[in-house]
């Protein structure tokens, strides 16, 4: 069978992206052709401020060189500008007369810079910046010349003057607005950003309308007249006073366009036949100059032409970085505020740092950072999922990383590290091969940054530090994922919450039942995917929904956590941390039995018993005859307790007890992650219930209840829920918050991360306000873990035994 | 050993050493394959361990019932495959989460390494190693 044509015009980072994606996913699909008018592969330009600069050259911003084309059996035209589209008969035609044909046409055509309708617009030495050849002639006028005048003080203009004064220029930029970058900042960011770039030599013009451009009779520039008739001496004029959508081809072949190519979400023009991406595309009234929501298009534009088409483009929230060495500036939203809003500000001046935040009916809606920018995704993307942050405005300036984040020398700021100074502790990964990798393999994401430096794949403490390296690095074109959008994995487009959705809402019962209802990309998904719906689908439908072992990872497949020699370590449980000689005897035997390495006490008020061979855990499990610590799993782990009324001078209430109570109840419950507990018997709170996921603390007249605490990774401090008097009301509304997270948290969540999400305000509606609610949630917990067996003592008698014998020969 | 090596086929008729059990001597053979189990001992979508006198080999077994045979050490840090989430025709090592390709023993870029491949064949619903 023939394959389909397609055909792309255009050669630039969103076209290309597109082809990328689309061979990931349909790699023998279609015979593809691709113009491009320029006369290189498709490079980074992005980085072409940096190479202004003289921080990179050409070849460190090469993305797909011409062997890329070449491995992928593409047909490269370069150099060659398509002229016009047949729509009649599906071809496209190019300047100097080369054909193709097309069953698909991807038009990626890019943008123009405006130019300036002023006399002296032709003259020899006036620029714009926007690709190589722009750069280069740039580069070789500061050779050569002294005096350049930036027109436009806008992102671009700045790279620009930055780029020429590194390059020795004398750099004046020329404003028509009273401050710079007006549609990214306010008054006082600019005025910051002025000062620091008059710093590094740069001079402004500010409210000066450009008039004309003056020149020499032979046709070379010499100077800028303003309209009130001032004039400035120049060798060189470079215009960066905005791009235009490029859709004069689209136009010329009848397709529609207003101040672009206007697409559907799935990236169509109004010819089915033809979709268009990139900065060329009108979507929803807004063209888009930045990169990343270039990549999202590219991204659904690929899968529709794939057929697998179920993605929408819904638009982007975008945010700014100027890519000027040592200036640190971040921009989203709706940064000027107005009809009611309201604004939170934070002004360093000497400390050089601003903060801005602007929030409406508590939802950040816009904000403008300067000098520290290291929240500036955590705003974004609280921006993005219009989170309330009624809860946390107290703390919202201080940033997400004020307190408790470790493994990297408490930097918070990624600019004033040394390339060789380690910034994730975990995998070992210092600043400068991260730069290194970006520069070098292309990088955009998060994703791709943790791919390939493992940077931030582990605890995740150093994210903030990464993508503050990476915004760095690529300026404007980097954009943290958010959240929402962010499907559950590469097998699918679906999020976890549309697929929790599905499960519930279709009764569906199986792993291969959901991949097949959800159209799986992948025949049996993959280590991502797979626990994620396994929990979905017990925690869903309990008692109906079956176990898949293959889907669990290891450690809950074994029973028992995998060590780095392979060996495992086993905790058996103490309800509260309470025990007594026979329990301590029968493990001192065990390890005596199976000279057992290593024996500690944990930080839960447990004993682990660390090198066992796998094939022995059965055994070692009868022996110890006691149940399973779920030290392994996503479940309840321990609850800690201290010994409260019953010992202790300060004591107000049985701690200890309580603990056990709650162990009792809640003990080989599943979650969406690890959940601990805690019960202090007074307000000393020995037993750090402020860091669990529940944490309880007896008072005089009762028992107080805190929720989504942390002590890990991050140590984040648990909120109080509510006062109750009872050790009755302890469980029920302890189990109610559980049972909620278990409903509706995201795989992988912590009580904290879901929490925030939610919202406090939520949960205590949830569990507080609506007493019937509350009970119900209680009971489904109770109904979930009704029958459910200790799997230690299942496995003791012989159950799973394949999981623990090896094979011999 | 190099865990390197990406083409370390053994071969043909390589010297059987004698078992020191000696109970499953019986299972051998004439021409240098082992029977190792039935392929219905191996979970779908999961492997079973095999110890043999060249150490310890992975057996997996894919949704598909094909079967193939990896040593049971990951190239990174020697994690136990054997013991990681199979999908597709690879495996997410259990100790950092590399991802193993069950039929070449590779590492997926852009992680660089390889796992040592067996010879392995399905014969009337058992398995059987060149070993």
């Amino acid at each position: 069978m023939n394959k389909m044509k397609l055909v792309m015009v255009g050669n630039g980072m969103a076209g290309v992206r597109t082809l990328e994606e689309l061979l990931k996913i349909a790699r023998d699909f279609y015979d593809i052709t691709v113009f491009g008018a320029e006369p290189y592969a498709n490079y980074n330009r992005i980085l072409l401020s940096p190479v202004l600069a003289g921080e990179m050259t050409l070849k460190d911003i090469m993305l797909n060189d011409v062997d890329w084309y070449e491995q992928h059996g593409i047909r490269l035209h370069l150099g060659k500008k398509v002229a016009r589209i047949d729509r009649s008969v599906g071809k496209v035609v190019a300047a100097d007369g080369t054909e193709e044909n097309y069953d698909r046409l991807l038009l990626a055509t890019g943008s123009n810079p405006f130019i300036l309708p002023i006399p002296g617009r032709d003259l020899q030495g006036v620029l714009t910046y926007r690709d190589i050849q722009d750069t280069n002639a740039m580069i070789e006028a500061a050779a050569r010349y002294k005096r350049a005048v930036v027109i436009g003080g806008g992102l671009l203009g700045l790279e620009a003057a930055n780029g020429l004064r590194q390059r020795g220029m004398d750099v004046t930029v020329v404003h028509l607005m009273e401050w710079l970058m007006e549609r990214q900042l306010d008054r006082t960011a600019a005025a910051m950003l002025q000062k620091s770039l008059e710093q590094k030599g740069l001079k402004f013009l500010l409210r000066r309308q450009t008039g004309a451009i003056l020149g020499t009779a032979d046709g070379r520039v010499t100077g800028v007249r303003f309209a009130d008739g001032e004039e400035i001496g120049a060798d060189l004029v470079c215009m960066a006073v905005g791009i235009r959508p490029n859709e004069e081809l689209a136009r010329s072949a009848g397709i529609h366009c207003n101040r672009g190519i206007v697409v559907n979400d799935t990236m169509q023009t109004f010819d089915p036949r033809i979709y268009a991406v990139g900065e060329c595309v009108s979507h929803r009234g807004t063209a888009y100059g930045l990169v990343a929501p270039l990549f999202e298009m590219a991204k659904v534009c690929a899968n529709h032409l794939a057929h697998m088409g179920i993605g929408r483009y819904e638009g982007s929230v975008t945010s700014t970085k100027l890519k000027v060495t040592g200036v640190d500036l971040f921009s989203a939203g709706n940064f000027t505020g107005g009809a009611g809003t309201e604004e939170v500000v934070l002004h360093d001046a000497a400390g050089g740092i601003y903060k801005r935040l602007i929030l409406k009916d508590n939802c950040i809606v816009g904000g403008v950072l300067y000098g520290d920018t290291v929240d500036g995704s955590w705003y974004l993307q609280m921006l993005r999922e219009k989170q309330n942050v009624a809860q946390i405005r107290d703390q919202l300036m201080f940033g997400q990383s004020h307190l408790g984040n470790t493994g990297h020398q408490g930097q918070s700021k990624a600019a004033a590290m040394p390339d060789a100074m380690e910034v994730c502790g975990c995998n070992g990964v210092c600043k400068g091969t991260i730069v290194k990798a970006i520069k070098e393999k292309g990088l955009f994401t998060l994703e791709d940054v943790r791919r390939h430096t493992k940077a931030s794949s582990s605890c995740g403490s150093c994210t903030g530090l990464v993508e503050q390296i990476l915004a760095s690095t690529v300026g404007g074109a980097y954009s943290p994922q958010p959240n929402r959008a962010k499907p559950m994995c590469d097998c699918t487009d679906f999020t976890h919450e549309e697929v929790r959705r599905a499960i519930r809402e279709q009764h569906l019962l199986t792993i291969p039942g959901v991949m097949r209802f959800m159209e799986w990309r992948t025949s049996n998904g993959c280590a991502s995917c797979r626990p994620a719906l396994n929990y979905y689908l017990i925690s869903a439908w309990p008692h109906e929904a079956r176990d898949d072992p293959q889907s669990r990872f290891i450690n809950e497949r074994a029973h028992a956590n995998i060590q780095k020699d392979g060996t495992y370590s086993v905790v058996p449980r103490m309800f509260g941390g309470v025990t007594n000689s026979a329990q301590l005897r029968r493990i001192a035997d065990v390890v005596d039995k199976y000279q057992v390495p290593t024996v500690k006490v944990t930080g839960a008020q447990r004993i682990d018993l660390l090198g066992i061979r796998k094939e022995d855990l059965p055994k070692v499990w009868a022996d110890l005859a006691m149940p399973s610590g779920h030290a392994y799993a996503k479940a309840l782990r321990t609850v800690k307790t201290c010994v409260g009324s019953e010992w202790c001078r300060f004591g107000v209430q049985d701690s200890t007890q309580m603990g056990i109570d709650l162990e009792q109840a809640f003990w080989k419950m599943y979650a969406p992650h690890k959940v601990k507990m805690a019960v202090s018997g007074c307000p000393r709170n020995c037993a750090e219930s402020g860091i669990k996921d529940v944490g309880v603390i007896g008072v005089d007249s009762g028992w107080e209840i805190y929720v989504a605490g942390n002590g890990g990774i991050k140590t984040e401090v648990a909120q109080f829920l509510c006062r109750v008097k009872t050790a009755e009301e302890v469980l029920e509304y302890a189990g109610a918050f559980i049972q909620l997270y278990r409903e509706e948290a995201r795989y992988l969540d912590r009580t904290v991360h879901w929490v925030r999400r939610a919202g406090l305000d939520y949960v205590k509606q949830r569990v507080l306000d609506d007493a019937e609610g509350r009970k119900a949630l209680y009971a489904r917990l109770q109904y979930a873990l009704r029958g459910e067996k200790d799997p230690w003592a299942e496995r003791a008698q012989g159950a799973d035994r394949h999981e623990f014998e090896a094979l011999t020969v | 050993m190099n865990p390197q090596k990406c083409k370390p086929q053994r071969r043909e008729g390589a010297k059987v050493r004698k078992d020191k059990d000696g109970g499953f001597s019986s299972e051998r053979a004439s021409n240098g394959w082992t029977k190792v189990s039935a392929v219905v001992d191996i979970p779908p979508l999961g492997a079973r361990v095999v110890k043999s006198a060249h150490g310890d080999i992975a057996v997996f077994r894919t949704a598909d019932d094909e079967v193939f045979a990896l040593r049971d050490k990951c190239p990174h840090k020697g994690g136990p495959l054997s013991q990681g989430i199979v999908y597709g025709r690879h495996v997410a090592c259990p100790l950092h989460n590399w991802s193993i390709g069950l039929d070449d023993g590779k590492a997926v870029a852009p992680d660089e390494g390889c796992a040592e491949r067996f010879p392995v064949k399905v014969e009337n619903g058992f398995v059987y190693l060149r070993i």
